[in-house]
């Protein structure tokens, strides 16, 4: 890690910022890995991970990111009217032009009085907005806001990322320490012009680098940004009783945790992708709702996220006696991974918007 | 694209917006200003929980050509909690887990209802499915 | 629900003439062509009277054919250029309400012959965009809007009525049996042959519990009627004279889900309350009824409206026969909509004319013998509108 210059200083606010509620979504559909491989590779060759959820035909990343808002707002119990941003990041908005935020945001009851608006930078669109609303918050400017994370994301047929690329994502209601069941006590950002993953403007399915986006770009940027808010906080990853990093696929958080020193126990309540593969934006954040219906008070839970392009976000947070109390509000992340509809290539393929209708 | 025709119908549809008759405490859904129980002025809105259940359904595999993307799916009279009816499609549904049945106690959700061709604007609201029990 | 047909008519209305064209996909003829067919053959039936007011019954040519103003057109086209004329549309009650819009401004006494005819060019457009056509006459922001067809409502209605009065299976077989029985003896019909209830049983399905034989055929059809004021017509008829003897329409919610109970017709049975009640008759004096039958359980719904069966009971008349010709109130004497075919708009147009033959003893293989007292009712979408007339016989007893 190049150190010439000074030391960064990580993201704090004199007014101490929290999650005051949290929700998921994850569709019902999963398509086996398997399945792909049949139909690529003759049923040939390793399996990333075991299935991924898969969107149905009437959702997308508005619909889900309302389900997701929903719960949060369940377990938040806040006025929706005082949420006062709502912003949505995701590699699939369900248009090129007119926000999800919007219906979102009219969806829950946060309209008017309210900022929203569609976040992107891979599979950390969401992560900005959470610092974003941190700083919103810890300024003094807003009491509330909603910070969702949620892809219904492609890949190409046949490639690599065909077996990964997931739907579903989580929402957060963000908002002051005090009413909050974990508390941030800092984060950080961690940024470079790395291509190792990419979409130019009017393609359907993204390109990417390979082993290239391993080492120097996933590894690099998930590492750096988690040393250097440790670092900061004077943390090591014994302090952590959770540790959740973005999933591409089950072995990349592995060995990131590895890499780190945090140990498999540490990371495992919040792998999911070995069960839903990668849903992009929404993989760190799903991560933590699995982590949050589990965690109890005093815990510390480090987040990592990562977009390619490239970037990381870390937080690291304390939990209060709030999550406890507010956790069953909702359905839990588990009620949704048990809820399963395994489907084939070909129901895939239509779900998906593979065939050619005209 | 009738996009005034769809957009006043936003908050009726993503938040079942209805009405509470202040007469004869009706719960009317979709809102209609007179109260059709009791006939009297009807304004207060109130949104509903989204709770009710099956009261018939049916398979739709000859779709109009404007849902023509859809097929198949099911369609159904639900009976909210509150009292009113609504026809909505049902979704998330799988048939060997558990097939639909009249009676059957179903939660609002928020679906994309149609997509008016490539280009046109994607139009979302109520559709219903099994209820999924809090733990 | 109130009737304001409290006083006596101070007119005998009569049907001075009909004209009937076959239900089908007619792709050589145009709304106007087809129309016209119906018309000069009514209008020769009732001996050239020129009508001083037409009109039309339709609810479909403007989405299917882009036209509007279908009053003028057919005037025009029917050699009757410069006669008053509309367009009278309520879904497939069109036909029911064209008549009762002739009947009403012929008892006004500001017209002395009405001429109604009803046409509908179906064949104009696939079937899944006649689906969406259909529909309309549905509630477009609640209803048609999530995907529903009129195979789907009917499915809806009928899923609920075998789920409260526990139904063996196949309990509307009866309907298309009948339907089918007749339409054999009718030369004009779309579909001219028996079906035996093993083939009903094996059908497929539409929309559960809906099964292809539970849904009438949609297609190209125009029916005409001359209608007069008694005094007008010539002292020396050349068919039996037929009146109107009671002409109502009511309405009901146009969704399904408004209805406080969608088991019962309420616009169906308000109009024959209405119409029974302006007539001085019951409903057991009513010795034929062609009734809505676009799907049978409008025909179980139909007759348990208008007081032929108890509430979930209309379906034991088809498993019993009592709507066979010899039974006990015979329906869809020509075939009804299952088989003589259905044609939207015009149907209703059908109904009266079908029954005027009857009355007049001119039904040839279909002729229910001896009947003086007819009805016929039209519904529009699932019950929204529903027209019903009686019809008998001026030298009835």
């Amino acid at each position: 890690m190049d150190q010439t210059r000074a030391e960064p200083s990580i993201y704090t606010s004199d007014r101490k910022v929290g999650i005051i509620g949290y929700g998921s979504y994850i569709p019902r559909y999963r398509l086996p890995a398997r399945e792909v491989s049949r139909v690529w590779k003759d049923g040939s060759g390793g399996i990333p991970i075991q299935e991924k959820s898969v969107a149905g035909l009437d959702e997308d990343v508005i619909t889900m990111s309302i389900e997701a808002a929903r719960n949060a707002l369940k377990r938040a119990q806040i006025d929706p009217t005082s949420i006062r941003a709502v912003w949505v990041g995701s590699e699939s908005h369900p248009y090129a032009v007119k926000p999800t935020s919007t219906v979102v945001a009219e969806a829950v009851g946060a309209t008017p009085h309210t900022l929203a608006a569609d976040w992107e930078f891979a599979c950390k669109a969401a992560t900005e907005a959470l610092q974003a609303s941190i700083g919103l918050i810890g300024s003094g400017m807003a009491e509330f806001t909603l910070a969702i994370g949620m892809d219904t994301a492609q890949g190409r047929p046949g490639d690599a990322l065909e077996y990964t690329a997931a739907a579903g994502g989580a929402a957060y209601v963000i908002g002051p320490a005090e009413e909050s069941m974990t508390v941030f006590e800092g984060s950080y950002s961690y940024v470079t012009d790395t291509p190792d993953f990419f979409r130019r403007a009017y393609e359907k399915y993204p390109e990417h680098g390979e082993r290239f986006t391993g080492e120097p770009a996933y590894f690099k940027h998930i590492i750096s940004a988690a040393q250097i808010l440790m670092d900061a906080l004077g943390t090591t990853p014994e302090d952590y009783q959770h540790a959740v990093f973005h999933q591409p696929n089950a072995k990349f958080p592995q060995k990131a945790a590895r890499s780190l020193g945090f140990k498999p126990e540490q990371i495992q309540a919040g792998l999911l992708s070995p069960k839903i593969g990668n849903p992009y934006a929404g993989s760190a954040l799903i991560g933590l709702t699995a982590v949050l219906d589990v965690a109890e008070a005093g815990d510390r839970i480090l987040l990592v996220s990562y977009g390619s392009g490239a970037g990381s976000d870390a937080f690291s947070m304390q939990v209060t006696p709030a999550l406890a109390e507010r956790r069953s509000r909702a359905i839990t992340t588990q009620q949704y991974l048990e809820r399963r509809t395994e489907i084939d290539y070909a129901t895939y393929a239509r779900l998906r918007g593979k065939l050619m209708l005209k | 694209m009738q996009l005034p025709r769809h957009w006043r119908l936003n908050k009726q549809r993503y938040a079942l917006e209805g009405e509470v008759c202040t007469h004869c405490q009706a719960t009317i859904f979709p809102p209609r200003d007179i109260c059709p129980e009791c006939g009297e002025q009807a304004n207060t809105p109130l949104n509903l929980s989204g709770r009710g259940q099956v009261y018939s359904f049916t398979k739709v595999v000859q779709p109009p050509e404007s849902h023509a993307e859809q097929a198949p799916y099911t369609v159904a009279l639900v009976k909210l909690d509150e009292g009113p009816t609504v026809t909505a499609q049902l979704t998330d549904l799988d048939e060997d887990q558990q097939p639909v049945e009249i009676g059957m106690p179903v939660e609002m959700v928020t679906r994309k209802l149609y997509s008016d061709g490539d280009r046109g604007l994607l139009i979302y609201g109520y559709k219903f499915r099994p209820l999924i029990q809090q733990s | 629900m109130k009737t304001t047909m409290t006083k006596p008519n101070t007119h005998d209305i009569l049907v001075a003439g009909v004209g009937i064209t076959p239900v089908g996909e007619h792709w050589d003829r145009q709304l106007r062509t087809l129309a016209f067919e119906a018309i000069s053959a009514a209008r020769k039936d009732a001996g050239e009277l020129v009508p001083d007011a037409i009109y039309v019954a339709n609810s479909l040519a403007p989405v299917l054919s882009s036209q509007t103003q279908l009053g003028a057109l057919i005037a025009d086209f029917a050699g009757l250029r410069g006669v008053e004329a509309y367009t009278i549309q309520a879904a497939d009650a069109s036909g029911g309400a064209a008549v009762r819009q002739a009947y009403l401004a012929l008892q006004s006494g500001q017209i002395d012959i009405a001429l109604v005819v009803g046409v509908e060019k179906i064949s104009e457009r696939p079937s899944a965009e006649l689906e969406d056509a259909l529909v309309m006459s549905g509630d477009a922001d609640y209803e048609a809007i999530h995907g529903i067809t009129t195979a789907a409502q009917a499915a809806l209605l009928m899923q609920r009525y075998i789920h409260e009065f526990n139904l063996p299976e196949n309990a509307f077989a009866g309907f298309c049996v009948n339907a089918h029985a007749n339409g054999a003896n009718n030369p004009l019909a779309m579909f001219q042959r028996a079906i035996e209830e093993k083939t009903y049983q094996k059908a497929g399905m539409i929309c559960p519990p809906v099964n292809m034989f539970d849904a009438a055929p949609v297609a190209d059809g125009a029916a005409a009627l001359v209608l007069a004021r008694a005094e007008v017509l010539p002292e020396t008829p050349s068919h039996p004279q037929i009146r109107i003897a009671a002409s109502s329409l009511a309405t009901s919610t146009v969704a399904l889900h408004d209805r406080p109970d969608i088991l019962a017709l309420r616009a169906a049975s308000d109009s024959a309350e209405k119409a029974y009640k302006f007539a001085n008759i019951q409903a057991k004096d009513v010795q034929l009824f062609e009734l809505h039958d676009r799907y049978s359980i409008f025909a179980a719904l139909a007759l348990e409206a208008c007081g032929f069966a108890k509430r979930g009971e209309g379906w034991k008349l088809a498993s019993d026969g009592s709507i066979n010709s010899d039974g006990s109130i015979p329906i869809c004497t020509f075939g009804g909509s299952k088989a003589r075919g259905d044609s939207a708009g015009a149907t209703g147009v059908y109904q009266i004319a079908e029954i005027c033959l009857q009355l007049q003893g001119r039904a040839g293989r279909n002729q229910i013998p001896d009947v003086q007292t007819g009805m016929a009712q039209c519904l529009g979408g699932t019950g929204a509108t529903a027209a019903t007339h009686i019809l008998q016989r001026m030298d009835a007893s």
